[in-house]
């Protein structure tokens, strides 16, 4: 009989689609497995709404569930929820060691621009002497940076 | 139809429209950055029209793309300011502006609703609307910084404030215009809105792009 644990496990495997070296469940966007009596019920949220990945990992979760013998329903949510916050501390080193700046912590207030404008860590050299190129990326969930440093752009998941 | 599904298609239709419309300057924005943001403005923007048609569709007992594609033109209820198609860049930076700044007043109300659907989709919506606020605002700051971006700015905004009161209901106009006149350091009419329900040719044309992909195949063709 599948459990909570063992699809919790599974859905670990599952690679975002569009950033593969993190999985939707560092990503945070699993907010519940439910089990009873065989049939699974999955409470999931979308990072940013129009992302194209949300049917994939849809998808995904529902053919991981299948693999362990056992139906899924995936619950979309679409609430507040769920934030950058929810990232795992595996997940951020994830992020940074394939190029992508982990987001920043969501401040008490509201998000400013100046806050995103400091220099926040070059995932490639280290060097903090970065700046902010644009608010928006090849992804809804990115913005682009740039290093002064190394001389090299780099992405950074937006904080939400 | 209920007041909820009018509210909803109100919202989701704005956010529909305006999608498209920023999506126009895809390729052909002044520099590369502002290609990326537009292009990706318009994506989370089609994306909060999606999630609020799938609210309404099941409330109606239909589809978000049947909403999205196959009504009348007459049967949309988005706002003649984001109908609009202004492609010069002053122009669309104080359609983006008044939009995005009537939008963060209808969504603080949004939140406040007694219905959790509504309120949790428009906290979510929030968060992503935060980065259009903050380009916005980036964009009236670069405007406002020089004699000619400022005269450019004014002359935009002029033109499309009666559009923008049109956005929200009356009980929150007058928090827009307080915003907008604080933000721009300078005085805005009293004037009649040019509020939602009524189109112009603008919407036919757009419409009649935006659907012809979904019109070229057969009914119950799955994308």
């Amino acid at each position: 009989m599948v459990t909570a644990e063992d699809v919790w496990t599974a859905l670990a495997e599952i690679p975002d689609p569009e950033i593969p070296v993190i999985s939707i469940v560092d990503l945070g966007v699993v907010k519940s497995v439910e089990v009873e009596s065989g049939s699974v019920r999955i409470d999931f949220t979308p990072t940013f709404m129009g992302c194209p990945a949300l049917d994939t990992m849809r998808l995904a979760m529902e053919a991981k569930v299948a693999e362990l013998g056992a139906t899924a329903a995936v619950n979309v949510r679409l609430d507040d929820s769920w934030s950058t916050d929810d990232i795992t501390a595996d997940g951020r080193e994830k992020l940074r060691s394939a190029g992508l700046a982990p987001p920043t912590p969501r401040p008490a207030g509201k998000l400013e621009l100046t806050q995103l404008q400091r220099g926040f860590r070059c995932p490639y050299c280290g060097s903090t002497s970065t700046k902010l190129e644009n608010l928006f990326g090849p992804t809804p969930c990115r913005s682009i940076r740039y290093c002064d440093d190394c001389r090299q752009p780099f992405e950074q998941f937006k904080t939400i | 139809m209920s007041d909820r599904t009018d509210l909803l298609l109100a919202v989701a239709d704005d956010e529909l429209i305006l999608g498209w419309r920023n999506s126009e300057w895809t390729g052909i924005a002044p520099f590369l950055e502002e290609d990326v943001a537009f292009s990706s403005i318009a994506q989370n923007e089609i994306g909060h029209a999606r999630a609020l048609y799938e609210l309404a569709a099941r409330e109606l007992g239909t589809t978000a793309d049947e909403l999205a594609f196959d009504r009348r033109p007459e049967e949309y209820r988005s706002a003649p300011l984001v109908e609009l198609r202004r492609l010069e860049w002053a122009r669309t930076i104080a359609r983006h502006w008044l939009y995005e700044t009537a939008d963060e007043i209808r969504l603080a109300a949004l939140k406040t609703s007694d219905d959790s659907e509504i309120a949790g989709l428009a906290a979510k919506m929030d968060r992503e609307e935060a980065y259009h606020r903050m380009h916005a605002e980036m964009w009236v700051d670069r405007l406002l910084a020089s004699d000619e971006g400022r005269a450019r700015l004014s002359e935009a905004v002029d033109e499309l404030w009666p559009y923008a009161l049109g956005v929200l209901d009356n009980a929150l106009r007058p928090d827009l215009h307080a915003r907008a006149q604080q933000r721009l350091g300078r005085t805005l009419p009293h004037v009649e809105p040019v509020s939602r329900g009524v189109h112009g040719s603008e919407l036919d044309e757009l419409l009649e792009a935006m659907t012809s992909v979904r019109r070229s195949a057969p009914a119950g063709a799955q994308w």
